[in-house]
């Protein structure tokens, strides 16, 4: 029976493997997932013949609840909320692994190996900064929280102080034997630990956040898997811990920053000493929808670069009626996605697909970059610091070296925006003041739709 | 007992690896579904906490257990259900 079990177990990490391979193309992505949940189900099934039936309607009752939960929430959330409800879930499987360590802490007490408690540690520790992390970047993101970095005096102090607090606990109970007391204030320094890691990190640096938060989960599926000699946790947790290391490495390097310098630099705060000799407000060419059009619909060629502000002001649908407008004169349409666009991994690519924008005209930094100059009009749609030729051309400027789409060098550039405040980071665009770029102001969707209904009437 | 979880630490490097190789591949434009579906994945904690449940002796535990079962829950029912209907929704040009 046991081996029977361990099989089962096996299965389902190769169930997953093959799932996450399904995921590298488009076509085959569905399948993928879908292996993913038979890989889920099959360990289910095996964990529960394991089961003393101990505790059942128990378990029962909190698998409906769950299920009912899970189900109402990911079936109610507009395609705009997907980063905070990734993040949201993301928490809950770290809750679940902190849990699961508290647990095993109570239920070994008093046999506790030296060794088992430093995997309980470990597992309850990355457990509760995972959930308490993810909970905070989901009020960052759904804006129960302010999404502005917030800065707390004497952070990097508090920190050091904290990280030591859990490491003398652990150390302590390692060595003399575990003691309640020790572990549950353990807990709650992790537990403190994690609001205090995300809370001064600002919007626009959730994507690395997000990404780090679902490596940590990963990880502590592996710990939980350390804890129980369950071999199915431990390849689980680390396919998705290295998952989530592989996207945050991809965001820090779309930024050009280093990880310590996103988790402890404070960004946005230093930046007020913005780039010299990029002042806005002198040299904008504001235009009108009319003039927009004007110049969109005599391009043979267009790029659109979304960003944030496009999922702000859900236009996504109204852009891609402008687009299927404009294709239906003639003008050949693409877009360009920067990696960190956004507030999570490929968020502009789902917004877009959403609307039922076809995805082989979706075409990241490294695919059309080049393309720029060869094209007649670039249409940013509420992105700002991921064109910023600040980027490329002022070494002074706290994003110097991000590698940024060349949006400039297109022939004209209409900008969407809503008002000429600088981006996230307080950072003036020089992009803005260019003789061929042209600035529409005013909410991206009505703009947007303002400029199709104009398209359509001609 | 230290035999044990050296095997596990064999099982958990090279994992990583696989898991690298893995999701190296994956293209930026999938980049939300792999997050969200690896977080699915990673619901797999769901074994732990069912087994935590079965042995959970006083009210305490068993509420701390009931909790557990009910995030891992939502966890893998929410991820799996969010990443399919993002990924229904990626289609290429329609004629």
């Amino acid at each position: 029976m046991s081996t029977l079990i361990s099989l089962a177990y096996l299965s389902a990490a190769v169930l997953f493997m093959l799932g996450l391979k399904q995921l590298s193309s488009v076509e085959t992505a569905r399948t993928g997932n879908l292996l993913s949940l038979t890989g889920m189900g099959l360990a289910i099934c095996a964990t529960a013949l394991k089961l003393s039936g101990q505790n059942l309607p128990l378990l029962l009752g909190a698998a409906a609840l769950g299920t009912l939960l899970g189900t109402v929430s990911a079936l109610r959330a507009p395609m705009t909320a997907m980063p905070q409800m990734v993040a949201l879930f993301n928490g809950f499987g770290g809750g679940a692994s902190a849990l699961v360590a508290v647990l095993e802490f109570y239920k070994e007490f008093g046999r506790l190996a030296p060794l088992s408690c430093v995997t309980i540690f470990l597992s309850a520790f990355v457990g509760w900064i995972t959930l308490t992390g993810s909970l905070v970047a989901f009020g960052k993101l759904q804006g129960i929280l302010s999404g502005k970095p917030i800065l707390l005096p004497g952070r990097h102090l508090q920190l050091v102080m904290i990280l030591s607090g859990i490491l003398a606990l652990g150390v302590y109970q390692t060595v003399a034997g575990p003691q309640p007391p020790a572990f549950l204030a353990l807990c709650a320094l992790s537990i403190l630990l994690g609001v205090l890691l995300v809370i001064p990190i600002g919007g626009a640096d959730m994507p690395v956040v997000i990404s780090l938060l679902n490596s940590y989960s990963g990880i502590a599926v592996a710990l939980t898997g350390f804890v129980l000699f369950n071999h199915a946790l431990i390849i689980t947790g680390s396919l998705v811990g290295a998952s989530g290391l592989i996207l945050t490495r991809i965001m820090c390097k779309a930024m050009n920053r280093s990880l310590a310098h996103v988790l402890f630099g404070g960004f946005g705060t230093e930046a007020s000493g913005a780039a010299p000799g990029a002042s806005t407000g002198g040299g904008v060419k504001e235009a009108t929808p009319q003039d927009a059009v004007t110049v969109l619909e005599n391009s043979r060629h267009l790029i659109i670069v979304p960003g944030y502000g496009m999922a702000v002001a859900q236009a996504q649908y109204a852009v891609r009626d402008l687009a299927r407008a404009l294709e239906g004169k003639g003008v050949a349409v693409q877009y360009a996605i920067h990696p960190v666009a956004g507030r999570m991994p490929g968020h502009m690519n789902v917004l877009l697909a959403e609307a039922n924008v076809p995805y082989d005209q979706l075409f990241d930094l490294d695919q059309i970059n080049d393309r720029f100059a060869q094209t007649d009009a670039a249409l940013i749609v509420g992105a700002n610091d991921v064109v910023n030729p600040a980027a490329k051309e002022e070494p002074a400027s706290p994003i110097y070296g991000m590698p940024i789409l060349n949006a400039q060098a297109a022939r004209t550039v209409i900008v969407l925006k809503r008002s000429l405040n600088p981006g996230f980071a307080g950072i003036e665009n020089a992009l803005f003041t260019r003789p061929n770029t042209l600035m529409v102001f005013g909410d991206a969707k009505k703009t947007l739709t303002q400029m199709a209904s104009i398209l359509k009437q001609e | 007992m230290v035999q044990e979880l050296l095997f596990g630490v064999y099982i958990f490097v090279l994992a990583v690896f696989v898991g690298f190789e893995l999701i190296s591949k994956i293209p930026p434009i999938l980049h939300t579904p792999l997050m969200s579906g690896s977080n699915a994945i990673s619901g797999i904690t769901i074994v732990g906490a069912m087994i935590a449940t079965s042995h959970a002796s006083s009210f305490i535990l068993q509420a701390l257990a009931f909790t557990a079962v009910v995030f891992a829950v939502l966890n893998v029912v929410g991820g799996y259900l969010i990443t399919d209907r993002m990924l229904r929704m990626f289609k290429k040009k329609s004629p």
